[in-house]
């Protein structure tokens, strides 16, 4: 099937605004050919999201096609946020990854940064992969149509809020929102958001989130999974809790496999306005037991340079952290500590969270607790800080599957995390 | 020889060695290591596919499902194919995913390097190809396997 263009967008990419729109107009009209996609609709949400957030030189060709763009004239037609930013002074770093982080990794940053500021980044507080909480306020409502990338912006999206994305690269995000238009395919249809399989979970007691999402992401790879028996543990309301929950498990099944919507049933919004009915014919079914669990979670490769090396670092918080976890969180290594009569971690340990969400919680009472016990909050992208083999000599602990995925995190679950952090022990029981 | 027939993303012909990954090929797992600190070699970063783990990818078939993970996997692509350190080619057994695609025409439109992409080649094909056999992508399509 060939895309069939209004008059306006084929005069686009007949060169009416020059050559560079003409050639964007020319990369989603490919990508929707290759879907099948039939035709262009409007993005309809206030925001954009990019997925692109560092200034590596590594990606200087990024930062050429970029200006070449911007040279032309071209900006976004709508305000986005932005991925979290790859550095933070206040993160431990030895001298020598300072001088790899700043000599040789992210020397185009400033440069980067500015660029997005001319395309229309909204502002400096809106750099996270958590752009859709409310305290940062890219919320897309049901139904929109969104032009985004970040795996786990798009599998939030989708699923908990009822938004439609595909599962855009960065660079595509982009064009998107400089058009204002992206082909209508997969995600973007009411028949590519139907369910392939029925995952059920049998889990003796509530499974961890991203224990669950790496087994689904790693079982349906890129299909839709309606999710039964979570309701069990979850309830029937997206609160805060469960929010973060759902947060954390679609980051892991859109890390670990490529999945962009999950329905869960009797909870997320198209499970509960359309129930089975969104289930295909012929669905394939996964059973998720404890022994499953277990026997994922066992398939990790740990690719530490010494894989009985003491942790020397904790990342919480990939993607960034709730205001509600950041809570729970500081409640939990607080009482930890006191049983076990110690005042501070006893790893070094960052949470991630957005510039909003942190300035939230600082106006709490918590936010002096977690200091006292020694973590340090940041809006780092922790999977960026990682992204350099002198990461690999350092034995870094995460509660992640995405960070994992993507470096040589070591995952606990995040009981094995309190643990350890809190003793000094190995997290294994 | 066996042949497979596919669908044409991105126009071409090549030959080449094959790189078969059987499970899903994480782009930007797969790169950034190789990307960031310049090896020659593009070997495969990516500790979760024990197919190609530290295996050269520069100048291969790439032959493989789909590929998975971050939605940065085409931004990573179209930045191999600009610097040069592209597959030969990319050879989906199932209809490309959005990711991939991206990267694809990205790399098609935005670069001049050549990089034959062919999808829904099927699962016989992943089936029957090997490391290290002589792939040949025409025009139209179709694979030649031979070796």
């Amino acid at each position: 099937m060939v895309m069939v263009l209004t008059p306006e967008q084929q005069a686009l990419l007949d060169g009416e605004k020059g050559e560079a729109m003409a050639k964007v107009v020319k990369t989603l009209v490919m990508y929707g050919n290759a879907f099948d996609a039939a035709r262009m609709v409007p993005v309809t949400s206030e925001y954009g999201h990019t997925v692109i957030s560092f200034g590596l030189k590594a990606l200087t060709p990024l930062y050429d096609l970029y200006q070449e763009l911007l040279d032309a004239g071209l900006v976004s037609g709508q305000k986005f946020t932005a991925d979290p930013r790859p550095l933070d002074k206040h993160v431990p770093s030895s001298l020598l990854e300072d001088i790899v982080f700043k000599k040789i990794m992210y020397t185009h940053q400033d440069r980067y940064e500015a660029q997005l500021e001319q395309f229309g980044v909204i502002g400096d507080d809106s750099y996270t992969c958590t752009g859709y909480l409310p305290q940062v306020g890219n919320t897309p409502r049901q139904g929109d149509v969104l032009s985004w990338a970040e795996s786990s912006a798009v599998v939030y999206a989708n699923s908990v809020l009822g938004a439609r994305c595909n599962r855009n690269s960065g660079i595509i995000e982009l064009m998107g929102s400089i058009a204002g238009f992206v082909p209508e395919f997969g995600l973007l249809t009411d028949d590519g958001r139907k369910a392939d399989w029925i995952v059920e979970v049998r889990c003796s007691e509530k499974p961890e989130a991203q224990l669950l999402g790496s087994a689904i992401g790693m079982k349906v790879l890129e299909d839709v999974p309606y999710v039964r028996g979570l309701d069990r543990w979850l309830g029937t309301d997206l609160t805060d809790e469960v929010c973060g929950y759902l947060k954390d498990f679609g980051a892991a099944t859109a890390s670990n496999g490529a999945v962009g919507l999950y329905h869960i049933e009797h909870l997320t919004p198209e499970a509960v306005q359309q129930g089975e009915a969104l289930i295909r014919e012929n669905a394939r079914v996964y059973v998720i037991d404890d022994a499953e669990l277990a026997r994922v979670k066992a398939s990790y490769p740990v690719v530490w340079k010494n894989p009985d090396a003491a942790p020397a670092l904790c990342f919480i918080g990939c993607p960034h952290l709730t205001l509600q976890q950041l809570t729970d969180w500081t409640q939990r290594i607080q009482d930890a500590l006191k049983q076990n009569g110690l005042r501070k971690v006893t790893v070094p340990t960052v949470f991630t969270a957005s510039t909003p969400v942190i300035r939230e919680f600082e106006k709490t009472p918590h936010a002096k607790k977690l200091k006292r016990s020694g973590v340090v909050l940041s809006y780092i992208c922790p999977l960026m800080y990682m992204n350099n083999p002198l990461c690999k000599r350092k034995a870094v602990i995460t509660s992640s599957n995405k960070l994992r995925t993507y470096t040589s995190a070591r995952y606990y679950t995040e009981p094995e995390i309190l643990r350890i952090i809190t003793t000094g022990k190995e997290g294994k029981q | 020889m066996k042949t497979f027939q596919g669908r044409v993303i991105v126009p071409g012909s090549c030959t080449a060695e094959a790189l078969v990954s059987r499970g899903g090929f994480n782009t930007l797992a797969s790169y950034q290591m190789a990307i960031q600190f310049g090896d020659k070699k593009v070997k495969c970063g990516d500790q979760n596919n024990a197919d190609l783990y530290k295996k050269p990818m520069l100048g291969k078939a790439l032959c493989l499902p789909m590929t998975i993970g971050s939605t940065t996997g085409g931004m990573v692509l179209y930045t191999v194919c600009k610097i040069g350190k592209q597959p030969a080619c990319m050879l989906f057994s199932e209809s490309i995913d959005s990711l991939a695609a991206a990267g694809a025409i990205l790399g098609a439109v935005w670069t001049e390097a050549e990089m034959p992409v062919i999808d829904r080649l099927g699962e016989d094909f992943l089936a029957y190809v090997k490391d290290g056999m002589t792939l040949t992508v025409r025009e139209d399509g179709v694979v030649e396997v031979t070796g």
